[in-house]
């Protein structure tokens, strides 16, 4: 086969892309305080401002603990689109403030990618930021983008957490104040640090039954002001033990029990044990982050193109460890927990086949594969949470590892016996939340594109079966298969 | 060769297999890879094994229905696939593709949307119709990535991960051993199959090897009710559902790159996805509603004709050199039986693959990645 090259490979990505819909100097998301704080800033300043923020989010994907761990608690209010929206500009009257001051403002978008030229790209027309709601996605191109997205919960497992009514601080606080859509009535509180006090405070002031905190070190953990005012409320905090296990029935937690063997009535359990700067953008990206024991853990550190702001900067920093006090209570409920806990729940896998680096149940476990664990794993070099993922499924669910990421990476440097941080975090990865094929797809992508595309390189002499070379079969293959990029 | 040492540089799907290969023959493996196992693209790919194209095709099919028996791992191996046709060009290029394979003696049947339909539930009745491949197949590239790994280590092998080569040793027209910052390993052969990395390990050895690398990209969905056939190709994109459920797929454009010595930066995932999301949704409607979770992005080399470099060099003449040009997962139990061959006796025992040798692109223009546009972009 003669082939004459064009110096151009039509099959290539040059030139494809489409350019962003829209350009703004400023795109910030998550319109909490810190996001709506830098909007008006922005646009004072005179700048073109995009503020967006995800919440409302859908139902469905509330149920699937995005972007808080709701645990299934939330009232059919939540599901009402133009009340959850009416709720938001209540209870943030700045937005109003920031839209007067010029400020574009989308609630419902989800930011679900930030993309750069750079190591490994070059084919980006320009940076942008991918943004969904709930009829399709775009991208959209800016100067400067400011990161607000917030912190998320610490989701813990324990016997029986993988059912409804176990849920995080941030999701009972969101649902509490903001939305006053909380299901439950009578709570058990993990924890007794300053997010842990807070939230039963809140909760008692809204008229919900707080049955106590259970603290697994001697002490209660938060400042003494909180402490006391929690002592005040008449609300027990229970140091020196932890919770063994949870019961319950179809509309789930009724009951916890603890290591003392007591028994607590209640529906809702809050792990209130910590919160987790929201970093999934930038991670995504590949820009740097950086282990902050007293920030909450991984945090941005200096990703050029992004500037982080609020709790996913990292959060306040008082000096308490949340590392070693998350560790002190991983090691607590990992070592109640029986072989079979579930770890992730997407994909129910259990502790014992976590660590025992074990397929999941639909793939046959011969000898040698029994045989492995994640000590002989170890023995090849540091464990890695990727690779760890990949064989046993954990964090490869649909809440894309929101509720066992960082206890998985905590459960590994416990088995390892090997501190925190020198087991790295599972990556995130783009879409940075579920987003349907419909909604992600590019509808009206550019004619280059599909010009573009083909299944694999487009190489004319990649495919042509061994048997047909030198024969005029490959020439008839070629033309029926390639058009264009050789002539 | 029983009881003699072989290096294998890099610890992808073709380095590994060949590897347990030559294991499984006595001789004492040693795979030293630059980070972990199947890192690079042997990890990251739609996992199908259909390579009727290949000299290996016939070793391909033959082995995979028995790799999970031989390796002693799970692959998730599924035997069959289907191409279903979404305009009416892409009809006749797939039937184009039967005719050769009914030609070629590999079983195929035609199918019409209802019968697609059968087999593939996700799918509409917006599709022309479909090829059924009673062969090839798919497997989890993660999977059996890991499946040689420890097979070849159960043999005896050894994998030196996170240490990537930096030299090698001659002496007498052989190489005698292979350097990394840490070691040096004494070897009677060696094999390179570092994939991109293979051009900038070779010119150490004055050996020019023409390679070309670039990115390309797959999105994967949570999951869906188990498809009786979960082996779905055709518009213009690949992948399969997984033993999970979940689609995972890729295709179109891809982005040339200049890959450093030491592998690549940064493999990262790009806008590309809602493309590939506008295809999976036009191929399997039925499945449009389900949730993207992650895209990701892999880093291929291919050579100039896009057809493997195996081949056994005459100077160095102990040294093998694989790239299987962006298309070695599915191929991998038979690559590394070739390599085994080569290394030991010289020659390939199962198939002529003289159509692979480096010697082919002895007269290759200097700036044939110029002329094929297969340049980054600047």
């Amino acid at each position: 086969m003669e082939l004459n090259f064009t110096g151009t490979d039509i099959c290539a990505i040059n030139g494809t892309r489409s350019a962003p819909e829209t350009h703004y100097d400023i795109v910030v998301v998550g319109a909490g305080p810190s996001g709506i704080a830098a909007a008006i800033d922005a646009a004072k300043a005179g700048a073109k401002v995009l503020l967006v923020d995800e919440n409302p989010v859908s139902g469905a994907l509330m149920g699937n603990d995005i972007p808080l761990y709701f645990g299934g608690r939330m009232t059919a209010a939540t599901q009402n689109t133009d009340r959850m929206l009416e709720a938001i500009f209540m209870s943030m009257p700045a937005l109003e403030t920031a839209m007067d001051a010029g400020v574009e403002l989308l609630l419902g978008t989800t930011a679900w990618g930030v993309y750069r030229n750079g190591p490994g790209v070059a084919s980006l027309p320009q940076q942008v930021v991918g943004l969904a709601d709930s009829e399709r996605s775009w991208l959209v191109g800016f100067d400067k983008i400011v990161l607000a997205t917030g912190a998320r919960d610490l989701a813990m497992s324990f016997p029986g957490w993988n059912q409804p009514g176990v849920m995080g601080a941030a999701a009972l606080q969101m649902l509490l104040t903001r939305y006053e859509a909380f299901a439950g009535q009578r709570i058990l509180v993990l924890g007794s640090h300053d997010l842990a006090l807070e939230t039963a405070l809140l909760a008692q002031a809204r008229g919900i039954d707080v049955v106590g905190l259970i603290e697994v070190r001697d002490t209660p953990q938060g400042n003494a002001e909180l402490v006391a005012k929690v002592a005040a409320a008449g609300i027990a905090i229970r140091c020196g033990q932890t919770i063994t296990s949870a019961t319950g029935g179809i509309n789930g937690i009724e009951s916890a029990t603890l290591s003392t063997g007591d028994v607590i009535a209640c529906d809702t359990i809050c792990v209130a044990i910590g919160l987790i700067p929201s970093i999934e953008l930038v991670d995504a990206m590949h820009g740097p982050r950086a282990l902050n024991a007293t920030r909450g853990g991984y945090i941005p550190a200096g990703e050029p193109s992004v500037t982080a702001v609020g709790d996913c900067a990292g959060l306040a920093d008082s000096g308490f460890d949340h590392i070693a006090y998350r560790m002190d209570w991983m090691r607590a409920l990992s070592d109640i927990s029986a072989d079979d806990t579930i770890i992730c729940q997407c994909e129910e896998v259990t502790r014992a086949d976590l660590i025992g680096v074990q397929p999941p149940n639909y793939l046959s476990r011969p000898a040698p594969m029994c045989a492995r664990s994640l000590d002989t794993l170890l023995q090849d070099g540091p464990a890695n949470p990727d690779q760890i993922k990949r064989l046993t499924r954990a964090g490869m669910g649909v809440c894309q590892g929101r509720r066992c990421r960082d206890q998985v990476a905590m459960l590994l440097a416990i088995e390892a016996d090997k501190p925190f941080g020198s087991i790295p975090l599972a990556s995130h990865r783009a879409p940075v939340r579920p987003l349907p094929l419909k909604i992600l797809a590019e509808w009206d992508e550019p004619a280059e594109m599909d010009a573009a595309w083909d299944v694999w390189f487009g190489i004319p002499t990649q495919w042509v079966p061994v048997e047909d070379l030198n024969t005029p079969y490959q020439d008839e293959h070629r033309q029926m298969l390639y058009t264009g990029m050789y002539t | 060769m029983s009881g003699s040492e072989v290096v294998i540089v890099g610890g992808g799907v073709t380095g590994l297999s060949a590897g347990w290969w030559l294991a499984r023959s006595g001789v004492k493996v040693t795979v030293l890879d630059k980070f972990i196992v199947g890192w690079e693209a042997s990890g990251r790919n739609g996992g199908g094994a259909s390579h009727y194209s290949s000299p290996l095709f016939d070793e391909e099919q033959r082995l995979w229905p028995q790799m999970d028996e031989l390796l002693g791992y799970p692959t998730e191996h599924q035997k069959g696939r289907i191409l279903i046709a979404m305009t009416e060009r892409q009809w006749e290029q797939y039937r184009f593709i039967a005719e050769r394979h009914t030609r070629l003696n590999h079983p195929v049947e035609l199918l019409d949307v209802k019968q697609v339909q059968e087999a593939v539930p996700l799918a509409g009745d917006n599709c022309f119709g479909g090829v059924h491949y009673k062969f090839g197949g798919h497997a989890n590239p993660q999977r059996s990535v890991q499946a040689y790994a420890w097979a070849l280590q159960d043999l005896g092998g050894k994998i030196v991960q996170h240490s990537p080569v930096t030299g090698f040793e001659t002496a007498g027209g052989k190489v005698t051993a292979v350097k990394t910052a840490n070691a040096t390993y004494g070897c009677d052969a060696v094999v390179v199959a570092a994939g991109p990395q293979i051009p900038q390990l070779m010119a150490q050895l004055g050996v020019n090897v023409p390679l070309a690398a670039a990115r390309a990209e797959m999105i994967i969905t949570e999951p869906a009710p188990m498809m009786p056939l979960g082996g779905v190709d055709g518009h213009k994109i690949y992948g399969r559902q997984t033993l999970r459920g979940n689609l995972a797929y890729g295709g179109g454009p891809h982005e040339w790159l200049d890959v450093d010595a030491t592998g690549p930066a940064a493999r990262p995932s790009t806008p590309l996805a809602r493309n590939l999301a506008k295809r999976l949704a036009e191929l399997l409607p039925k499945a449009a509603h389900l949730n993207v979770i992650r895209s990701w992005a892999g880093i291929i080399e291919n050579s100039p004709d896009g057809r493997p470099i195996i081949d056994r060099l005459t100077s160095p003449d102990n040294v093998v050199v694989a790239s299987m040009s962006s298309v070695g997962f599915g191929l991998s139990p038979a690559s590394g039986h070739a390599i085994r061959d080569l290394v030991i006796d010289g020659k390939c025992s199962f198939a002529d693959i003289d159509i692979l040798k480096l010697s082919r692109f002895d007269n290759l223009e200097s700036d044939w990645r110029e002329k094929r546009g297969w340049m980054p972009i600047s």
